[in-house]
């Protein structure tokens, strides 16, 4: 078994072939949208391939430390960062063909006319925890 | 409450419900729900015959299941007199149980997940916390391999290479959880061992006793890896490395030589050296020569490599890497252990490098960046 994280971007991706921005699709193909992503997280709690998956707000803040006994610094969040993570789903798998597979069924989410969006999903294997023979 | 026993009567129990009439699912189910009660109520209240307590739970789940089931279908349940319990009946309800949770259809996660609970008699909880996902997802996974293997009997012997292969599994995913996996899974080779005539059988359980063995000198307390060289001997558990030679010596003798016993011979002649510098890597190329005939397998030759870097030099183990796919997992790693070895530093620390960028877990990675790191301080001078 392998976990997946399977990451959405807001931006970043290559454009998908249904690239119709959410705020110009019509009420009912948003619902549709929402309760794809729902079932498709069912079925996979239904196969035991399901950790856990969240949504990520748009707005973030960049931190780091500023030294010892001083307040974190902040900045942003920066208009153009490139890369905006929408987010994320964590799966555990069998095998990396399983991985793309599932993917591809959430790209497959209807978008704009109820048609699939057809999105680019980021696919990142999981460092696994150590295994017990690793000399 | 001694939990490995409660642990070791859950098959058999099992076996007891499948007797009365129960099908495989429903019986694992129910005896589940009453180890679960069993771990719950017996620290305080332990009973008095421990295997009894659980059929008798077991199959009062089982019943109410049945019952809650009815007005769907009817099920006719031939209930006997409960039978004394037999110990050769057991073994054999044991073992078709190692041999159903392997079954071929499985896909490995699901044989593990399956064989832990049926066989080891762990509960969903502590199967998903060791392999760090929800318990509903691993119950999902659980009950779906059961759909899987619903129409196998149970009466058949299955291939025991395929349960070698889940066993082995098991032992690997080591110990994240609050379980030890790699012990279990000696434990539950010790019982196929001790079920089955089979020197391959042997050749797992010395495999896996000697690499436990050697388990306490692998990692620094901070979770750091140790390599084999560098490892403190002193830390290596004797009595665990005496029993796997002897277990696989006994093996040997019958001449029905396999991977596991390959690879065995290979750990225990890591075992049998009391330094790095003594071990006798001549004679592991020799084994690894073997492996290599026996499973062609592309992993068995990068380890062969190395070996013959250790016996003919670091350029003759270079030439033996040419050959490979660069791929391969820990390629370029070897690749890089070799370079370091015939003194070409520059190349080595780039090649640690890049090997760090492609390790799969993350001990792995920090040694590789550390070797890296060390290279580049020592070439900065």
């Amino acid at each position: 078994m392998a976990k997946y994280l399977l990451l959405k971007h807001y931006r970043g991706a290559p454009a998908a072939v249904n690239d119709v921005p959410m705020d110009r699709w019509t009420p009912e193909e948003v619902d549709a949208h929402v309760r794809y992503m729902q079932d498709w997280a069912t079925r996979l709690e239904g196969t035991g391939e399901f950790v856990d998956g969240q949504a990520l707000s748009v707005e973030g803040t960049w931190v780091r430390s500023d030294g010892e006994g001083r307040p974190p610094v902040t900045d942003g969040p920066f208009a153009e960062t490139k890369d905006l993570v929408a987010g994320w789903m964590l799966i555990d798998v069998d095998s990396h063909e399983r991985a793309l597979e599932v993917a591809a069924e959430l790209s497959a989410a209807p978008g704009a006319g109820g048609r699939p969006i057809h999105e680019w999903l980021e696919l990142r294997p999981l460092l696994s925890m150590p295994a017990t023979i690793t000399e | 409450m001694d939990e490995a026993l409660l642990r070791a009567v859950v098959p058999t129990v099992i076996g007891v419900l499948v007797r009365r009439g129960a099908d495989f699912a429903a019986a694992e189910d129910a005896v589940q729900d009453a180890l679960v009660e069993a771990l719950r109520v017996w620290p305080d209240d332990p009973p008095r015959d421990p295997r009894a307590w659980l059929v008798a739970v077991a199959w009062r789940r089982f019943l109410d299941a049945v019952r809650a089931d009815t007005s769907r279908r009817r099920r006719e349940l031939v209930v006997e007199e409960e039978p004394a319990p037999e110990p050769g009946r057991e073994e054999d309800d044991t073992l078709a149980l190692y041999f159903l949770c392997a079954h071929p259809s499985l896909s490995p996660a699901s044989a593990v997940a399956l064989t832990l609970r049926a066989v080891g008699g762990l509960t969903t909880r502590q199967i998903a916390r060791a392999h760090l996902v929800p318990e509903a997802t691993m119950a999902q996974r659980i009950s779906r391999a059961k759909r899987t293997v619903a129409g196998v009997r149970l009466d058949r012997p299955g291939d025991v290479a395929t349960v070698l292969r889940v066993l082995y599994l098991v032992f690997n995913e080591g110990y994240t959880g609050d379980v030890d996996l790699a012990a279990e899974a000696i434990r539950l080779t010790r019982r196929l061992a001790a079920a089955v005539d089979d020197a391959e059988v042997s050749g797992l359980l010395a495999l896996v006793l000697l690499h436990h063995a050697r388990r306490p000198a692998r990692t620094r307390p901070d979770g750091s890896l140790v390599p084999l060289a560098e490892q403190d001997r002193g830390l290596w558990d004797t009595r665990l490395v005496a029993e796997g030679v002897a277990v696989l010596q006994a093996a040997l003798a019958r001449d029905r030589l396999g991977e596991y016993q390959a690879q065995a011979a290979v750990a225990a002649l890591h075992a049998d050296a009391r330094t790095a510098a003594e071990t006798d890597w001549v004679q592991i190329v020799e084994w690894y020569d073997e492996l290599v005939r026996l499973t062609g397998s592309p992993v068995a030759r990068l380890n062969r490599a190395v070996a013959v870097g250790e016996a003919d030099g670091p350029r003759a183990g270079l030439a033996a890497l040419a050959g490979l796919d660069p791929a391969l997992p820990r390629h370029t790693a070897a690749a890089a252990y070799l370079h370091e070895r015939d003194g070409d530093l520059a190349t080595a620390a780039r090649l640690y490098a890049e090997a760090a960028r492609s390790a799969s877990t993350v001990p792995e990675r920090d040694h590789l960046v550390r070797r890296a790191a060390r290279l580049n301080a020592a070439l900065r001078g």
